[in-house]
């Protein structure tokens, strides 16, 4: 890796200070980070580190949800009895990413920061837009197996590589951020990554020398919740597709059905209307095949990654059919 | 007795067996165990050498072409920066194994995107793998470099084996199969990156490397270098994974030690984790039809395997995937061919089990087929076509336990040999099902030297350039010595990986346990001899246990103070064409296929093995689960992708190059098949490294259909394959 200055934040107002400075990068668990830089795709002049700030508390919150502190680590978190009570979608979408370890070091912030796994990206050796703007996509006309089908741009088909997000996302979890000048604002989950359209090397909407304090989860809602990731390996693979569903039935009808997707798109892909479209009827294959049609509706591949099309389609009926009871 | 013998004559004497010690062929703990799981086994980059400067690779960015200046100005001038290396000596590949002789030279001449070229050495390692990241390279770059094994001409390779009229015979069979299976690369993806540290003195230069065979590395590195063998000494103690990939000297250890003589410094090179896989050599990918005929009673009448590999221009090695094709199944008619396609991918060399590892997936699934085509149990139609002799060339099989590992495998598994159809059973989202399939390995061995030394104080010391790749070399070592010499294994001192020691066979091909220990038998059948005189009785009648003569003189008042010391040397002799020699065996694999995405996971897997005589039953069982593991990864996820555009292999670490994880492997079951094959070792040992691989993938794959009724004709069978074929 190259030389980089070592500052070690002691508070989230000196954090902000020190996250200002020219091509400044917050450090917390380095579960990613540390690799791109060894690989030199991150290159840095500076790492502040953050882990001394505080910020690691998970706390009830007033209108009965939950508050995750941005340096709480994603094994604390999936290990919180609210999580695992009124949550479980999240606890599960955090077990089943990357390792023990791993977890054990990984943060909320930092893995909503989480950068993608596109071979491209991870080659400085290899085009890629979104390491190097203008350099042109590797991924487009080579190896697009585990890269988007929904959301993609001419510049970049990569996707987000994360778990945790996804369930965040179908929970609408709300990003507290704050900025160098201890100016503060919220975004919602689902608006926090970005589709890479043609600035794919902004991942998300943090803005220079901002950073994420934490993130809330609203009061806990009724219905089954599931999350399912399709890998080829059981464990430590990125998933090929993976769903985070909260469903709620009344008598037979589906009276909720909030939904993310991991894998198929270049942030958590969460579309109002596959909701829309299953509230209100009655579980089965066809209706959730009309599912199907609205989440892919727009759906393209590129070749190699055409398979996730119909994956997509049958882990939808799998989820659903879990979620309702449906016999499919 | 001469402690020399070429094996000309089987050995059906089996001396191991009436040995009164009886430690050989238990379940002895390796003897290094607490050393590596205390991380005190010093691995070749863990060497501390005072001084010592640290080197990374550059690897080039074109596919092929030449280097035409290095700009070490580029970096020069970058703290710590030390030396550019890129000195003509410098090598592009590795050599392939038993090369004996420097591989692909000068490493400026480029055959595929990645592969080193240069070295930057620097104080330290970040500064160094920093500066490698900024060197300024100017290369002559070729157009239309071929890296798709499809689109070339492929070359026909020697070999071929055509006999009767096969065509006709699948017209006339009344079942006939007519398959084609395709095998991605693999790669060895060794946890211990491949390393050396190398130290020049002013003549003679030391290298601490990671390397399988140092009988044949000594001469590789001498030659690379231009040193005589006798200015050099190689030290590989503990081997942290080889899999085929440290068979051969590689471009790490030429590079050390070419930065070593020129700097007068150690110098240290490890690869870094993205290099090894990029640039250590590939299993190649694989092409196979099948064209099987049979009669009524499912006899083979017609016998066709043809393949097609690939592998660089110039390079000698091509996937031997016939190898065991030849003389598994019976079937008067034959055609067995193999073609190479020239392509720009990283060199294709041996993999654990090259040949087998997926020439025998390919041809069980092709049986599966053949087995429901015939409405026959898929043990029944094996049991059918096992041969008497070799089907193509009439010599007989040294020893044959395919029948035995059959059956006692079917029964330790709970095989039904009832009617078998799809998706007979479902557990909720998850269809079950069973499969199996024949495993067969081809025995080597080769010629190898060890010294025994019975010391005085009645300890023995066995010596030997041999090396241990993690699969127990140590221990068997001691096992043997001490069921001749009468010892306990903790009296018996193992020292191998270094070339001050005699040659040993190396490890690869499963060959080192067979070769090495026959060669410490023979030390000790001459030590023996010695003592009997002493003991004054005949060496047959000497029974030595604990120690002494059973029921006389202990063996420190026999040495009397002084060291006796034998060396053995075996060499294979004409019976390695007199016989076809082979370990056997059979997997049995219950999977469980998700109805709605594909995904397959193995639920519980049965390997029965016969190789002769088992050395060490806790670390033979332990190659078969590694062996069975390695095809569950062929099987579900080992893929190498290269890319289209310029050949780099785009997943190049192990987050992406999908190896087994723990939660993929379920209880396996071993089963050892009792069997002593004379003519395969003085020990009546076969090797077992690798046949744990040779077939297990297709028993996964058979599995599958018979779970879900997806037939899949492409290995890895990943979810999206096993969906696409999936019925409604």
């Amino acid at each position: 890796m190259r030389p980089f200055d070592y500052q070690r934040a002691e508070g989230i107002d000196h954090a902000g200070q020190l996250i200002a400075a020219e091509n400044a990068v917050a450090i917390a668990g380095g579960t990613n980070l540390l690799d791109l830089m060894k690989l030199q795709v991150e290159t840095p002049q500076t790492l502040v580190d953050v882990n001394r700030i505080g910020h690691a508390e998970i706390e009830d919150s007033d209108d009965g949800g939950l508050w995750i502190g941005a340096l709480a680590t994603n094994t604390d978190t999936a290990v919180h009895p609210r999580v695992k009570a009124d949550y479980p979608v999240l606890a599960r979408a955090i077990l089943a990413g990357a390792t023990q370890q791993l977890r054990n070091r990984a943060t909320t912030g930092g893995n909503l920061c989480q950068r993608t796994r596109c071979y491209y990206f991870t080659n400085i050796d290899q085009p890629c837009n979104k390491r190097d703007p203008g350099s042109g996509c590797g991924a487009i006309d080579g190896i697009a197996r585990l890269h988007a089908v929904l959301g993609t741009s001419d510049q970049c088909i990569a996707t987000y590589p994360g778990d945790m997000a996804v369930a965040l996302s179908a929970l609408d979890a709300t990003v507290h951020i704050t900025s160098a000048h201890g100016k503060a604002r919220t975004v919602p989950v689902r608006d926090f990554h970005r589709l890479p359209g043609h600035t794919p090397w902004k991942d998300n909407v943090l803005e220079p020398g901002e950073l994420i304090t934490g993130v809330s989860l609203p009061a806990p809602v009724e219905g089954t919740q599931i999350y399912r990731k399709v890998r080829e390996r059981s464990s430590y693979a990125f998933a090929l597709c993976s769903i985070a569903a909260i469903v709620e039935m009344d008598g037979d009808k589906i009276a909720r059905a909030d939904l993310a997707f991991g894998g198929l798109a270049h942030k958590p892909w969460h579309d109002p209307e596959v909701g829309e479209v299953l509230v209100g009827q009655k579980p089965g294959a066809k209706l959730f095949d009309k599912a199907a049609d609205v989440l892919l509706r727009d759906a393209r591949g590129y070749g190699e990654n055409d398979f996730k099309i119909p994956l997509a389609r049958r882990t939808l009926a799998a989820v659903l059919a879990e979620a309702t009871g449906a016999e499919l | 007795m001469s402690a020399y013998l070429k094996q000309d004559e089987p050995d059906n004497v089996n001396r191991l067996d009436h040995m009164r010690q009886g430690v050989l062929g238990t379940d002895a703990s390796r003897i290094e165990g607490l050393l590596k799981v205390t991380g005190t086994a010093p691995y070749a980059a863990e060497y501390q050498l005072d001084d010592c400067l640290e080197g990374v690779l550059v690897t080039a960015t074109i596919s092929k072409g030449e280097v035409t200046a290095i700009d070490a100005d580029s970096v020069l001038s970058m703290p710590g920066v030390v030396a550019v290396i890129d000195d003509p000596s410098l090598t592009a590949r590795a050599a392939q194994g038993t090369a004996g002789e420097a591989p692909a030279q000068p490493a400026r001449e480029v055959g595929y995107f990645g592969q080193p070229i240069a070295l930057v050495v620097a104080e330290s390692f970040e500064q160094a793998r920093d500066a490698s990241k900024h060197l300024k390279v100017s290369y002559r770059a070729d157009d239309d470099v071929a890296f798709d094994p499809e689109a070339v001409e492929a070359e026909p390779q020697d070999g071929a084996t055509s006999q009767g009229d096969l065509a006709h015979a699948m017209k006339e069979a009344p079942f006939s199969v007519d398959v084609t299976y395709t095998t991605e690369g693999h790669s060895s993806a060794a946890m211990e990156p491949h390393a050396a540290i190398a130290q020049w003195d002013g003549d003679t230069l030391t290298v601490y490397a990671s390397l399988q065979m140092l009988n044949y590395n000594i001469s590789e590195l001498a030659d690379s270098l231009g040193l005589d063998e006798d200015k050099l000494r190689l030290v590989s103690r503990y081997v942290g994974g080889g899999f085929g990939s440290k068979l051969g000297v590689s471009e790490e250890t030429v590079a050390a030690s070419v930065a070593a003589m020129e700097l007068g410094r150690p110098v240290r090179v490890a690869m870094l984790r993205q290099q090894v896989l990029q640039c250590i050599m590939r299993r190649s990918e694989t092409r196979q039809r099948f064209r099987l005929a049979a009669g009524e009673d499912g006899k083979l009448t017609g016998f066709g395997h043809e393949a097609r590999v690939s592998n660089l221009p110039g390079e000698s090695f091509a996937e031997p995937v016939l190898q065991s094709s030849h003389f598994l199944y019976a079937g008067e008619n034959r055609e067995l061919s193999m073609e190479v396609a020239r392509i720009h991918r990283m060199t294709a060399g041996s993999v654990r089990a090259p040949g087998e590892a997926v020439g025998m997936p390919a041809l069980e699934c092709a049986m599966d087929v053949l087995a429901e085509k015939c409405g026959l149990d898929p043990v029944e139609l094996r049991l059918r076509n096992i041969p008497d002799r070799h089907p193509a060339n009439g010599t007989p099989f040294s020893s044959h336990k395919l029948a035995e590992c059959l059956k006692q495998g079917a029964e330790a598994f709970g095989w039904d040999s009832g009617p078998r159809s799809p998706r007979h059973t479902r557990e909720g989202e998850w269809w079950v099902g069973t499969g199996m399939a024949s495993a067969a390995r081809v025995h080597n061995v080769g010629e190898a030297k060890a010294r025994v030394t019975l010391k005085a104080d009645g300890t023995a010391l066995v010596e030997t350039d041999m090396t241990d790749i993690g699969t127990g070399t140590y221990t068997i070592l001691a096992q043997t010595v001490g069921e001749m010499l009468g010892l306990p294994v903790a009296k018996v001192l193992v020292e191998l990986g270094d070339t001050h020691h005699p040659r040993g066979p190396g490890s690869g091909g499963s060959w080192g346990a067979a070769s090495i220990c026959s060669a410490a038998y023979l030390a000790c059948l001459a030590l023996r001899e010695t003592l009997a005189k002493r003991a004054d009785v005949a060496e047959e009648k000497l029974e030595l246990k604990d120690g002494a003569v059973v029921g006389g003189a202990s063996l420190i008042d026999l040495l009397d103070g002084r060291d006796l010391a034998e060396e053995g040397h075996y060499e294979p002799g004409d019976i390695a064409d007199d016989f076809t020699a082979s370990g056997f065996g059979a997997f049995f694999a219950r999977v469980r296929v998700n109805r709605f995405t594909g995904e397959t996971r193995v639920e519980h897997m049965t390997g029965a093995f016969g190789f002769g005589r088992v050395l060490n039953t806790k670390t033979a069982r332990s190659q078969c689960l590694g062996g069975m593991t390695w095809s569950i990864g062929a099987a579900l996820t080992e893929a190498m992708l290269f890319d289209p555009v310029d050949g780099h292999l785009a997943n190049c670490d192990l987050a992406e190059y999908h190896v087994p994880v723990n939660r993929d492997v379920p209880d396996l079951d071993v089963v050892f098949v009792e069997e002593r094959d004379g003519a395969a070792s003085p020990i009546q040992a076969k090797g077992i490294g690798e046949l744990g691989m040779c077939g297990g993938a297709g028993a996964i794959a058979n599995a599958i259909y018979n779970a879900c009724g997806a037939r899949v004709f492409e290995f890895p069978m990943t979810p999206d394959k096993v969906l696409a074929a999936m019925p409604d």
